[in-house]
Order: structure tokens, then C-alpha cells, then sequence
């Protein structure tokens, strides 16, 4: 008598073909991780704390949830507040977190100019109030070719812009850095021409995805991040996204921003993120993830083309750098 | 004695930056601070081989040379730990991908010459090999490490984002170094004529 017996494997047990078909990120990140638990069970992929947050600092409450948030893992508080490009406080990225504490973000004021109908000086108390705060998460791109998750709260960048009612010759919008080499120590050295100048076209300056950042992880801005206000262009590299603003002015002329100043072969005044355009020393195409072994490809606008691409249509990007 | 303490003193770079990556002391991108610190020990290294020849016509020491191997064989592992790193975490050992890059941007042109000229130096640094080939032409052989040095500021140099007080500093360090060397060839042949 033939006894047929169910095989000992059934379907269920194969693996899912969406994972088998992931196996190589899943060695990858099972190697990461054998490397990382290896080095005394430094955790590389587990989930972010939000601990260590700074406890003097001024909570932000009652923020709007963005829909422009990604829900990709965020990057640790440590990790945004101390791996900082902010030439102000030193050239290193640790200097920051290490010399910022000499910033006084309060009392601040913007001094507002050019082509608006109301010009002015405006305290950060109040411009804190002009709009609900949002937390958004979003990608940040830094030219160096590394990227971090960061929870950054304000609001939109043209809720702010179109108070001081541009007028129609205000095709460009100016930004500028606090210069006090008592608060930012780093400007005794000549590292950079200061102030610190950036500078949008009015329809970027007006683009939703465009934030006026003034705070991250539920409270103000650490000082090494921009404290008080700063700009978060998440389509661009990270030096657009100028720190400590203390002077906003609407022109008719695109204005020189330092760093295309400083080496206008390298940095351009659009410095969208694109992959395809690399920079002359080195490529574009891929970055590192803080927190991330290997390279991942880079993303067109840092992937949100969608939202921003219409923005420049027509433009050729290799020379609108 | 002395040999013990120079192995101490070539590990300690290597042992304080795996101490401090065990301890998550590192930045927030550890990856380029290992990159950046086995890179540098890499010139630190290859300046020392290069300054004992100087250092032993100065000071008479001739005993410096005894030492000269062992630190040019340390400037090719924290080479290989350095171009090791580049090769497996941005390349994933790609070697046609690893291609690419050197022969599109010109620092890791340089810094790739830099690393490859180092590797028949290390292979030919036993005893046995300079029997093999006779002093004069492993002399000749060996002077591949200027090109290296030279490359390997190059390297440094372009690599800098903004700041190149560093690179120049390396700079006229191996340039005074093979400077001297030439100085020293010039004045020998000028003996030899008078």
C-alpha cells in the first residue's frame, strides 16, 4: 500500500518572493549589522532615539503633521546636532556643536529691505507666530555627498516671504547670516567671505516644499543647526539652506551667493541636487547616509522632482548648476 | 628594544580609532572618519620613511636605516586599510565601478597611483629580494616612493573641500625632503668631478 505522505515543506514556508528578491539589501544590512554588533553592539540599523534632546531648550507643541514628510527612518538627535557645516563656528564638522554655544539666539531680530511694500525690522518672537508650525521630515542633501533624515519644524518659507508684500520687481530674494565674530568665532578666520549669502528665486522662495525653519526634534534650533531661523530647501544642496538669518532683501538681479563666490566652477547659484551633474572633484551620483555603511544612488532633487521640477523646465541644469 | 617600541608607536593610530569607533566616539559619519584617518597616517608614514635618509646625514645615526623598512611597510598597511575601505564601501568591490572612478576624478587618480606604486615596494622589502635584484637596481626600484609621496599630496590636496593649509604643509615637507635628496645627488657628482 502506497502512504502518501504531504511533503515536509509546505508553500507558506518558502521564502515571500518580495523578500527573496531583496536578499542582496538584506545581506547587506545583515552584514552591516554583524559588522556593528561585532563592534560591541554599536547599533547602526536599529531605530533612532529621540533622547538627548537638549532639556533647556524651548519645546515647540501643537505642530501640524506635513504631508511632504517621508516616513524614511530619521536620523539620530545626535547625529543632526553634530555633524554640522556651519563654517561660522569652525571648519570642522564637530566644531559646531563644540564652539555654537557662543550664539545668543534671543533676543533676534530680520531686518527686511528692498523691493516690498513693508520694509522693517521684525523680532523672532512674532515671526514665530505667523503661521502654525509643521514638523516636517525631510531629506538633506549636502554637497559633500553625505545625506541625513532631519524632523525640522516651521512653516512654509512664502507664508513669511509674502507678508512683507514683494513687489513686482522683486523677481529674486536675498538672505543673510549674522556677522559677529564675538557669537560666531569662526569669522575671525577669513574661511569664507562673510556674511554668509544665499539667495531663491521668487517662484523657489514660493514653492510649498520651501520651509522657514525654526526648530527640529520638538524644540527651537539648537544653535549649531541656524538658531534661530533658518532656510530648509530639502531639493537642494545643504548650503542653500542658509543658518541664523538676519537680513532678508527683495532684488531684481540674481544675488552672489558665498559659496559660488568662493569657487564658481564647483558651486552654482540653482545648486539643485542632481545626480547626473557631478561635481568637478567628485561624484554626485551616490551619497552616504548618515548611519549607513554603503553608498546609495543619489536621487534627482533629492526625490522631489515631482514636487519641484516644473520649476525648471527648459533651463539646461549642467549649466544652471 | 627600540623595535618593539617603534611597532607600539606605528599601531597606535590603528588601535585608538578602532577604540574609538567601538566606543561610538566617532562623528556621525564614521565611515569618513576612518577613511580620513588611516588616509593620513598613510602620508604621515611615507613623509617618516622618506625623512630618515635626511635624518641619518644630519645626525650621523646610522642605525635610523635599520627602521626604515618596518615604517615604509606600516605606510603601506594603513595605505591598504585606507584604499580597502574606499574600494568595499563605495565601490562594494566593483572593480569596474572602482575603474571608473580613478580615471574620472583626478584626487583618486592620484591617490589610486599612490597606493599601486607602494605595492612592489612592499613585496620587494625582504632581504631575500634586495639579494635577488642586487642594491643598485632595488635603489632604483625603491625610488618609486617619491613618486608616491608627490601623488599622494596630490591625492590630499584635491580632496580638500576648502581649506589647503594642511595639503600645502605636506606639500612642502616632501618637497624639502626631495629636495635634499637632489642637493645631495648634485654635490656628490660635483665631489666626484673636482
Amino acid at each position: 500500500m502506497l502512504i502518501k505522505r504531504s511533503p515536509d515543506l509546505r508553500e507558506s514556508d518558502v521564502t515571500p518572493k518580495e523578500l527573496y528578491l531583496r536578499r542582496r539589501e538584506f545581506l547587506a544590512v545583515a552584514g552591516s549589522t554583524a559588522v556593528a554588533v561585532a563592534a560591541n553592539g554599536l547599533d547602526f540599523t536599529g531605530p533612532s532615539t529621540v533622547a538627548a534632546q537638549n532639556p533647556g531648550a524651548q519645546k515647540l507643541t501643537n505642530l501640524t503633521k506635513s504631508p511632504f514628510s517621508t516616513d524614511e527612518k530619521l536620523n539620530s538627535y545626535k547625529d543632526v546636532t553634530t555633524y554640522n557645516n556651519f563654517y561660522e563656528f569652525g571648519l570642522d564638522k564637530g566644531d559646531p556643536a563644540k564652539y555654537a554655544h557662543t550664539l545668543k539666539p534671543r533676543p533676534w531680530s530680520v531686518v527686511v529691505e528692498g523691493q516690498c511694500g513693508k520694509p522693517g525690522t521684525y523680532n523672532i518672537e512674532d515671526i514665530m507666530k505667523w503661521a502654525p508650525l509643521e514638523e516636517r521630515i525631510y531629506r538633506h542633501r549636502c554637497v559633500e555627498a553625505w545625506s541625513i533624515v532631519v524632523p525640522w519644524i516651521g512653516y512654509p518659507l512664502g507664508d513669511f516671504l509674502k507678508r512683507f508684500e514683494p513687489t513686482t520687481k522683486a523677481k529674486y530674494v536675498e538672505f543673510k547670516t549674522l556677522v559677529d565674530p564675538r557669537q560666531m568665532p569662526g569669522q575671525t578666520e577669513p574661511a569664507l567671505q562673510w556674511p554668509y549669502n544665499e539667495g531663491l528665486r521668487m517662484d523657489e522662495a514660493m514653492h510649498p516644499l520651501a520651509l522657514l525653519g525654526l526648530g527640529l526634534y520638538g524644540e527651537v534650533l539648537p544653535n549649531q543647526n541656524g538658531a534661530p531661523i533658518r532656510l530648509v530647501l530639502p531639493w537642494k544642496y545643504g548650503f542653500k539652506s542658509i543658518k541664523s538669518i538676519v537680513r532678508v532683501r527683495f532684488v531684481e538681479n540674481e544675488p552672489l551667493n558665498t559659496w559660488k563666490q568662493q569657487q564658481a566652477s564647483e558651486y552654482g547659484f540653482y545648486a539643485n541636487v542632481n545626480p547626473q551633474v557631478d561635481h568637478p572633484r567628485w561624484s554626485q551620483g551616490s551619497e552616504r547616509r548618515l548611519g549607513e555603511f554603503f553608498r546609495r544612488k543619489t536621487l534627482m532633487f533629492n526625490g522631489y522632482g515631482d514636487q519641484v521640477a516644473s520649476l525648471y523646465t527648459g533651463m539646461d541644469l549642467r549649466k544652471s548648476y | 628594544m627600540i623595535k618593539p617600541a617603534v611597532w607600539v608607536a606605528c599601531l597606535t593610530p590603528l588601535a585608538l580609532l578602532i577604540y574609538h569607533f567601538v566606543r561610538d566616539e566617532l562623528s556621525a559619519n564614521p565611515v569618513e572618519d576612518i577613511t580620513n584617518t588611516t588616509g593620513i597616517w598613510t602620508l604621515r608614514f611615507i613623509v617618516l620613511t622618506l625623512a630618515i635618509s635626511p635624518l641619518r646625514w644630519l645626525t650621523g645615526i646610522n642605525q635610523l636605516i635599520n627602521y626604515r623598512r618596518l615604517i615604509g611597510l606600516f605606510a603601506f598597511s594603513y595605505g591598504s586599510v585606507h584604499f580597502t575601505i574606499f574600494f568595499f564601501l563605495d565601490h562594494q568591490f566593483d572593480f569596474a565601478a572602482m575603474w571608473q572612478d580613478v580615471l574620472k576624478r583626478p584626487y583618486i587618480t592620484a591617490g589610486f597611483t599612490a597606493f599601486v606604486l607602494m605595492i612592489p615596494l612592499a613585496l620587494t622589502s625582504t632581504t631575500g629580494w634586495i639579494r635577488r635584484l642586487g642594491g643598485k637596481k632595488w635603489n632604483l626600484l625603491h625610488k618609486l616612493i617619491y613618486i608616491t609621496a608627490m601623488a599622494g599630496v596630490l591625492h590630499y590636496f584635491w580632496k580638500v573641500k576648502l581649506d589647503t593649509t594642511n595639503p600645502i604643509y605636506y606639500g612642502v615637507i616632501v618637497a624639502a625632503l626631495l629636495g635634499v635628496r637632489v642637493w645631495s645627488a648634485y654635490s656628490k657628482r660635483q665631489l666626484r668631478r673636482s
